[in-house]
């Protein structure tokens, strides 16, 4: 009897064991995305970490959140995360030197001081407290409590936030709404201004990259009949990015005339 | 092990959420250090919750959610946004006011 008496403010065992391996991987991951260059990486780590939450979130006895941490967070916002990235590509930003002299020293003297403040406050509020725990009020399952509280209690944030979630999606339609500042030119004009261009040598389009029969892909320029490689056959984006193969590295080194053409 | 260990966790992250928005220059970084600061005061309201034995701290952390998907749909809107006409990510470069 006084062993349950102790046991019901202490998790149990697993729960310790599951807590004091991961509890250390999320604060490396958390650190990780502060001091990893890339951004990229940065959305990894902060993925671990969600997932990592998502189990606590499950040993506390709120598996409907933990779903729905995995389902909305590393299913849905980190996936956007990683797709803006794709969008706005890698630029001098990831760069990790300071702009503001002395930013960061001040920075992690205010992180250290408010950290303190915060553990030993909360080392103070909760000193001798026993946990309740949620096995009580998540007898008749815990999808179902959070329900009845949503609909009973909390009906009118509810309505409120669904309010503010048709906000959110109008005014990121009106973010991403793009007005053209001139006309879009019709094919009829496109071909117009071909013909009309300092020279016609790009008047029935631009050669298509590729070296015929030996490496047909888009970052392998074409050659001219003279060998040389047509520059504007390779889209200028991959060029910036120098991910353009030299097309000499796919020339034959003897041409093999031993096979004889079939009668 | 004490309940409140998760709320040490959570004021850990929380503080590592802040140094890196403080830090980092890229928007995209500063957002999701915004998210971890959202996800410890998730993680805070789950264990009082555990801890004074009912639901409601539950459905504040739900709630939590629901508020921090419309932040990062209009937040990342905002940066494809700055990053259409200015061609940087970086918070810094966003200083037009000041000058």
């Amino acid at each position: 009897m006084n062993d349950l008496a102790l046991q019901v403010g202490q998790t149990a065992a697993p729960e310790a064991t599951l807590f004091w391996i991961l509890a250390p991987l999320t604060l490396i991951a958390a650190l990780g995305m502060l001091l990893v260059k890339k951004a990229v990486h940065s959305a990894i780590l902060m993925a671990f970490v969600m997932v990592a939450l998502a189990i606590f979130y499950i040993a506390e006895g709120a598996p409907f959140l933990g779903i729905v941490q995995i389902v909305v967070y590393t299913g849905a916002v980190m996936m956007l995360f990683l797709f803006i990235l794709m969008l706005v590509g890698v630029d001098s930003s990831d760069s990790l030197t300071e702009t503001i002299r002395g930013l960061r020293p001040i920075a992690i003297t205010a992180a250290v001081g408010f950290g303190g403040l915060m553990i030993s406050l909360l080392s103070r509020a909760t000193l001798g407290r026993t946990a309740v725990g949620v096995e009580g009020v998540n007898a008749d399952g815990n999808v179902q409590g959070i329900a009845r509280l949503l609909f009973s209690t909390f009906v009118w944030p509810f309505e409120v936030v669904s309010a503010l979630l048709i906000t959110a999606a109008l005014g990121a339609m009106v973010l991403a709404h793009h007005q053209r500042v001139q006309e879009r030119p019709t094919q009829r004009q496109l071909s117009i201004a071909r013909f009309r261009g300092e020279s016609l040598a790009t008047t029935a389009g631009l050669p298509a990259p590729g070296v015929f029969a030996r490496h047909n892909a888009v970052d392998v320029p074409a050659l001219l009949p003279d060998g040389t490689a047509a520059a504007a056959s390779v889209n200028a984006s991959l060029k910036a990015r120098g991910d353009v193969l030299e097309s000499s590295s796919f020339e034959l080194g003897t041409i093999d005339t031993s096979v004889e053409e079939e009668k | 092990m004490d309940a409140a260990n998760y709320l040490y966790l959570s004021a850990l992250l929380f503080t590592i959420g802040a140094v890196g928005v403080v830090v980092r220059r890229n928007a995209i970084v500063v957002f999701m250090c915004i998210e971890l600061m959202l996800n410890a005061a998730n993680l805070s309201f789950v264990t009082f919750s555990r801890i004074n034995g009912d639901l409601n701290g539950q459905v504040i952390a739900f709630f939590t959610m629901v508020v921090a998907a419309c932040e990062v749909v209009v937040g990342l809107a905002i940066i494809v946004t700055i990053y259409r006409s200015r061609r940087s990510a970086s918070v810094d470069d966003a200083s037009l006011l000041k000058r």
